[in-house]
């Protein structure tokens, strides 16, 4: 058995099986996740790495591989890489090397791509993944490096031509390769959320899959459990997390088939059809290129010093599994609470602006339960929520002071989300100040006591039940704004209960 | 007027400085004697008119006080570095019709400092090859003949444009690149300077590349004086190369002083190859006289790694060759022969857009570099190169300079050696090492053959160290007063 084997018997327990005509199959997933590098310039270029324009807005001299140009690389996408893998957890390389990876086509102006091969910038780290059931699968990085993005080929501008755009040429990618730790397609997308929740917090990648910042190759395998791992295929450039799910279990479902008639596996690179939902071979083994990589001679190795690095590391932020446990520990917060709050820095900011000098539970649970919940319905995001943390903030304070009942402030929470306004202004304007003056509380007991004799009676016969109807209609008659509590404390006074 | 042709740089420098003539009047000597040079092929490109218009500007600049360090110095420059506006070929079909946007880092800075283009200079296809003869535009012609003998010699390459235009005065000084002996060897077999400065010293940014870890550009002059001069104005630091040293220059020309008394020679035997013509031999123990008689000490030094030079660049040239030259692929400059799909345009492009030598070394490089070959060749050159370096660092130890011959032999018959690439590739043998190792050499004229054609010796140098070198050569130079001139029969 090899080390990867025993860990991988280890590292087992808890993953999702599918049923086959012979049993049970696990399906064993690995990921190569292409993240663009968050940076205004290119990778050896200065020109600009903008979403859209015309095509070929944005290409140097250098990206379209005029004769005699060379590369020189960006420093900001170096620091970046690192700080990705530092916030992976990962060993970073003081030593790395650029190499070329040969192959022609027509979106490749130079003839190859600048990667890294043997020496890649960051080595072993890993990315913890929650799972539903509130476990936690670590799946483990194998290495993160730098290379260049390729141009686009526009087969639909011209009848009998293709046309090039080279915007892409040259953009900076981290490829970060995970080892095959992941066991379903829903796994693999936690996986690469949890990857972009952390790329997102780091600053180092947007994260947004529909402009293809973020770009998945998945390699899929199937084996019955506990038996060595089968035969894997790659599944190339799956781009929106449903295509991924999809995906792979089209993937999974057609190996296990093959499997199953007593076929074999062979080893390929597949592409998913999201309109007929399935997978399809792209090239074998056989066919695949020799790439011939070798060191890129127009650039030195690139060397790091260990205290540049423990300079980024300081300037690291709180990250979401740091952030959690501290939400949990300090804030009491349950796991799921704590897990939602930190899928998103700005999310997890907004909360603590809310719960600062206030109950962190309350906070937590308007702005989970309300806050998202209003977010959720208009399709906005927290960056875009009409009402700030300071307003919320403010609403829980004239909670907690008894200004508001809870009926009260969701009424003035929907107001605030629909006007912006703050809660202060809304509970003036509108006279929705809830009631704890016991005298105008008492006057309207007496009153609502004094027109219901009968149900008086039956509650002095002994029917308690009766009392949250008289509470009812107290809050009734103060249109809403009674402390109900007091009201209760009163009635009970009352009839002496 | 064509005695103006007859100063070398420093004279020429001068003259114009002391309106002694005009930078115009040296530029159109110099437009005569390329039209009546024809014949030589050293140009692809004549630019007659903006030479004439550069040089009135220089005129301007020399009369009111701004001259650069190269004012109206009229040069050619080798068709492999790009020329903003002008033809730039590399002397290979697959480039027909490429005129850059852009100006190489070298020649900016040549005009920077005031030179003068008059067009761009002939050599080997993508500077492959040891003759010349591999260009897309015809062979150059070097001007030196065998006594009494007409047949038409190669003037070495791959700058053989440069060395040729430079020993027959069609310019006043040339631009080369050296990737293992393009500069030197030429340059010996022309009766000229030509000099390969550090790797790191010239920028790369600009010129097309060939084998970018040995690629190095460097002045091809009549002088080790005008050498210096010229390289000062080339050389520098550039951050759009990454190879690049951000090193000051110094004042070249200050270190030619003429002493090298008490200066540390080295022999290495390894350079004593079988089959060595006596006459190479006997100008390389000349060379060793005439540095002793200038005070310097001579020892004998090895070099055990030295056979294996020319084995190990031919591995690594075309290996970084083949990766270099994919971008001339038709999709986006240059050439592109139609085909009915994407491989086929590629294959009929680069079947019809790259010469034979190209496409050897295309295919070399690619072997190479396969899966399953890349460790038994590429990677064990790699090692052999490291080791080469090594023995030059250990030899520098002991020596300031090297004093080696600059090649086997003396200019061959064109065409006498195109049916054996084996045969071409040992010309390179004593200028290959100081590429591998990254190291400045030059070759300095030194004498004639039994046949009446020039021969040269190679100075070595430490990396950073062209100043001990150009002194050394300057010494040598000197001692050996080359006076000898080809007979210009091309004017006929």
């Amino acid at each position: 058995m090899s080390i990867e084997e025993i860990y991988d018997a280890k590292h087992d327990a808890g993953g999702e099986l599918i049923a086959g005509a012979t049993g049970d199959w696990e399906i064993i997933i690995g990921m190569e996740v292409h993240a663009q590098i968050a940076s205004r310039a290119k990778l050896f270029s200065g020109a600009p790495t903008d979403f859209g324009g015309e095509p070929n807005d944005h290409v140097s001299l250098v990206d379209a591989a005029m004769p005699g140009m060379l590369p020189v690389i960006n420093n900001f996408c170096v620091e970046q890489a690192v700080r990705t893998g530092l916030g992976l957890k990962a060993e970073i390389n003081l030593y790395s090397v650029f190499d070329r990876k040969n192959y022609f086509y027509p979106d490749l102006p130079q003839g190859y791509q600048i990667s890294q091969f043997k020496y890649p910038i960051v080595g072993r780290g890993e990315v913890r993944v929650d799972l539903p059931d509130g476990g936690t699968r670590v799946v483990r990085i194998e290495r993160l490096h730098l290379e260049q993005d390729a141009g686009k080929s526009l087969h639909d501008q011209h009848p009998s031509m293709s046309y090039v755009d080279l915007n892409r040429s040259g953009v900076a990618l981290m490829e970060i390769v995970s080892q095959p730790d992941i066991r379903s397609a829903e796994e693999a997308t936690l996986y690469l959320e949890k990857l972009r929740t952390i790329l997102r917090y780091l600053g180092t990648c947007d994260g947004n899959m529909q402009e293809g910042s973020m770009r998945a190759d998945i390699n899929v395998s199937v084996r019955k459990p506990g038996t060595s791992l089968g035969t894997r295929c790659e599944i190339k450039n799956v781009n929106s997390m449903r295509f991924i799910r999809q995906a792979i279990d089209y993937e999974a479902r057609r190996q296990i088939d093959i499997l199953e008639d007593g076929g074999e596996i062979h080893q390929e690179t597949r592409l998913y059809d999201p309109g007929k939902g399935e997978t399809r071979a792209m090239r074998s083994k056989e066919e695949s290129h020799d790439y011939r990589y070798f060191p890129d001679p127009d650039l030195l190795p690139l060397e790091l010093t260990q205290p540049w690095v423990d300079d980024i590391a300081r300037g690291l932020p709180e990250l979401p599994d740091e952030k959690k446990a501290r939400f949990i520990d300090a804030f009491g917060l349950s796991p799921y609470d704590a897990s939602v709050l930190v899928a998103e820095r700005e999310t997890a900011d907004f909360y603590e602006a809310v719960a600062r000098g206030r109950d962190p539970k309350i906070a937590a649970n308007w702005v989970i339960t309300n806050l998202f919940g209003a977010l959720n319905e208009i399709g906005k995001t927290i960056a875009e929520s009409p009402v700030s943390a300071e307003q919320l903030g403010s609403l829980l304070d004239l909670l907690a002071d008894k200004t508001l009942s809870s009926r009260l402030a969701k009424d003035v929470f929907e107001i605030m989300f629909e006007t912006g306004d703050d809660p202060q202004k809304i509970v003036e304007d509108r006279g929705l100040k809830q009631v704890t003056d016991t005298g105008a509380i008492e006057a309207a007991i007496d009153r609502v006591m004094a027109e219901n004799p009968d149900k008086v009676e039956e509650v002095k016969a002994g029917k308690d039940k009766l009392l949250g109807w008289f509470v009812g209609q107290v809050m009734k008659a103060t249109q809403g704004k009674a402390n109900p509590q007091i009201v209760n404390e009163m009635l009970r006074g009352k009839f002496d209960l | 007027m064509s005695d103006l042709i007859e100063l070398d740089l420093a004279a020429a420098r001068d003259g114009l400085r002391a309106k002694e003539f005009s930078a115009v009047e040296l530029t159109e000597a110099y437009l005569a004697e390329m039209a009546r040079g024809e014949a030589l092929n050293c140009f692809i490109t004549q630019v007659p008119e903006r030479a004439v218009e550069m040089a009135r500007a220089s005129d301007g600049r020399l009369a009111d006080g701004t001259a650069g360090m190269l004012e109206g110095i009229p040069l050619g420059i080798k068709d492999l570095f790009c020329t903003k506006d002008v033809l730039t070929t590399a002397a290979s079909h697959i480039l027909d019709g490429f005129t850059p946007a852009y100006e190489s880092t070298v020649s900016a800075n040549l005009w920077g400092a005031g030179a003068v283009l008059l067009g761009k200079l002939n050599l080997d296809e993508f500077a492959m090859g040891s003759s010349n003869e591999t260009s897309y535009y015809g062979g150059v012609v070097n001007p030196w003949r065998r006594k009494d003998d007409d047949a038409p010699l190669v003037p070495g390459g791959s700058s053989g444009g440069s060395a040729a235009a430079v020993a027959a005065r069609l310019c006043l000084a040339a631009t080369g690149t050296d990737t293992g002996g393009s500069i030197r060897q030429p340059g010996a077999l022309t009766g000229t300077v030509g000099m390969k400065p550090t790797y790191g010293r010239c920028s790369r940014w600009g010129i097309v590349a060939f084998a970018s870890s040995l690629d190095q550009a460097g002045p091809m002059t009549r002088s080790v004086r005008d050498a210096a001069i010229l390289l000062q104005a080339m050389a520098g630091h550039d951050t759009m190369d990454s190879t690049s040293v951000d090193r000051p220059v110094p004042d070249y020309s200050a270190a030619l002083t003429g002493d090298i008394r008490g200066l540390r020679v080295g022999i290495p035997a390894e350079y004593r190859v079988d089959g060595m013509p006596p006459e190479i031999e006997k100008l390389w123990q000349a060379g060793q006289q005439w540095l002793r008689d200038g005070g310097a000490e001579l020892i004998d030094i090895n070099l055990p790694h030295t056979k294996y030079a020319l084995p190990a660049y031919y591995i690594v040239a075309p290996a970084e060759a083949s990766s270099n030259l994919a971008r001339y692929d038709g999709v986006k400059y240059g050439l592109r022969m139609p085909g009915k799909d994407l491989i086929e345009m590629y294959e009929n492009t680069r079947a019809e857009g790259f010469g034979a030598e190209v496409k050897r070394r295309i295919l070399i490089g690619t072997y190479v570099l396969s899966a399953g070959y890349y460790d038994a060749y590429y990677l064990r050159a790699q090692r052999v190169r490291t080791l080469i370096a090594e023995d030059f660092r250990a030899a520098y130890d002991k020596v300031d300079v090297i004093l080696t011959p600059t090649t086997p032999g003396p200019a061959f018959a064109i065409g006498a050696r195109t049916d054996d690439p084996i045969s071409m590739y040992l010309n390179d043998v004593f200028t290959v090492p100081a590429n591998l190792a990254g190291l400045p050499g030059i070759s300095v004229p030194a004498g004639l053959s039994e046949s009446g054609l020039p021969l040269g010796l190679q100075l070595i140098g430490r990396a950073f160290d062209e100043e001990t070198l150009f002194r050394a050569a300057g010494v040598l130079e000197q001692a050996a007063g080359f006076a000898a001139r080809p007979q210009t029969w091309w004017k006929d």
